[in-house]
């Protein structure tokens, strides 16, 4: 059993979700037009990781291999009925603000990606630790980005008044729809800085040229992207897929 | 007259992906190449068609008089799953020029929240058969409308050396589909 309390930590800084392995975009984006948001949806999503990690991980030795990743998307699916009827019954006003982003919490990439990569490998306290940890990360990441949001574009933290508007106009923008995409590319931007800078400092002149491009290929829309390096047998990859193997029809040769 | 309203609301106003925050991994992952880019929206177009056809049915005819419409997450993530798998064979046995170009999106779409998500559009909107297909083909129009802008700008900021190294990739990709998305913002007239 590892200890519990680095797992955690994994979760929040040096695996965070949102920022380091970049995975589940969508909520991301879309919800957090306020602090209050980011912490309801990234809680709903905590709450799924940890009973969707804890479930795989004590059924892995009964699930086979080869059927697995839909064996996930039942036990996950499981889990989000679960907290979207919570939701809707004890918080109707967070269920109104999150919209159809709950029930598509069972295609955010992080829960299948933590449950491929962790829960079915380990034991159950080490992945609902894990589940823990990698959820907390993805609400801080959430709360974060929808504070940014909200004081901009509302001059508000969680409804009290920051900004007041006698000396700041807010910025409508920032919490509409292109303001998450601005707002997160340039905190991405922000991150990635640091990370070049810190590395020039260790490696000095050895650091080689940095090209974001290269990070960003067709493994950015799957949910096993940041654990298959580049894909090999053992897990599903459509990059590595062995090129359709069906030879062009050729009937009129077969005819003679 | 308000169907075609639908679809260009579906397509342009309510932009699945610029507005909605629908399907951006593959957005922001697969636009790389404008060719790769334009098979990704295809495939895109093709299954959430088809998905929204039978969660629509499965829906109306399974879920409902059985009084389970609670599960609908769990029935919807089924249906796609399989309709994905199914269209793969089929494709493979009855197309298989199509299949080479399209194949290797077809596992990606599984866990790609626009097609789940279009189809809990349809069924939160109330949508009969008829308004959720205009409603699928126009959404997902609308996702390869976008990906294929997104992978014509890209093509063209790859090649800038001048951007900051911080910036290049994903940084950039996400300030650009901002910029999309707010001159996606000026069809919001088009509809009363």
């Amino acid at each position: 059993m590892q200890n519990p309390l680095k797992l955690i930590k994994n979760g929040i800084f040096s695996e965070n979700p949102t920022f380091v392995l970049v995975l589940g975009m969508c909520p991301t984006l879309a919800v957090t037009s306020s602090a209050m948001n980011g912490i309801g949806m990234g809680l709903a999503a905590t709450a799924v990781l940890i009973g969707s990690n804890f479930a795989i991980s004590a059924l892995r030795k009964l699930i086979p291999d080869e059927i697995r990743i839909p064996a996930f998307i039942v036990v996950i699916a499981g889990f989000v009925t679960v907290v979207q009827l919570l939701i809707s019954a004890y918080a109707p006003a967070l269920d109104k603000a999150l919209g159809i982003f709950i029930p598509l919490i069972v295609v955010n990439c992080i829960i299948l990606a933590r449950a491929e990569a962790f829960a079915f490998k380990s034991g159950v306290i080490d992945s609902v630790f894990d589940g823990l940890g990698m959820g907390l990360g993805f609400t801080a990441a959430l709360t974060f980005i929808g504070a940014i949001r909200e004081i901009l574009g509302n001059g508000t933290l969680f409804g009290a008044t920051v900004l007041s508007p006698s000396f700041y106009q807010p910025a409508l923008m920032v919490i509409l729809a292109p303001g998450g995409f601005i707002t997160l590319g340039i905190l991405m931007g922000v991150m990635r800085n640091r990370k070049i800078k810190r590395e020039k400092a260790l490696r000095g002149s050895a650091y080689p040229e940095y090209d974001g491009w290269k990070d960003l290929d067709a493994c950015g829309g799957c949910a096993l992207k940041g654990l298959c390096s580049g894909g090999n047998a053992s897990v599903v990859c459509a990059k590595s897929a062995p090129a359709p193997s069906i030879p062009a029809p050729n009937t009129k040769e077969a005819d003679k | 007259m308000s169907l075609i309203m639908l679809f260009i609301s579906a397509l342009l106003v309510h932009n699945i992906l610029l507005s909605r925050f629908l399907g951006c991994c593959p957005f922001l992952g697969v636009s790389n190449q404008l060719e790769t880019a334009k098979g990704m929206g295809v495939a895109v177009v093709f299954v959430i068609t088809f998905a929204s056809i039978m969660t629509w049915l499965s829906y109306t005819f399974i879920l409902v008089p059985l009084h389970l419409e609670y599960l609908y997450t769990l029935a919807f993530i089924l249906i796609i799953a399989a309709l994905v798998q199914f269209v793969e064979i089929v494709l493979k046995k009855v197309m298989p020029g199509l299949y080479k170009s399209l194949g290797i999106f077809l596992p990606l779409i599984t866990t790609n929240c626009a097609v789940l998500g279009v189809a809990v559009i349809n069924m939160n909107e109330k949508y009969g058969l008829i308004e959720s297909i205009v409603n699928a083909i126009g959404s997902s129009c609308g996702f390869l409308l976008a990906i294929v802008i997104m992978a014509g700008i890209r093509e063209r900021i790859e090649a800038n050396t001048e951007m900051p190294a911080a910036l290049r990739g994903l940084p950039i990709a996400l300030i650009t589909a901002g910029l999309m998305s707010i001159a996606f913002m000026g069809f919001n007239g088009l509809i009363k």
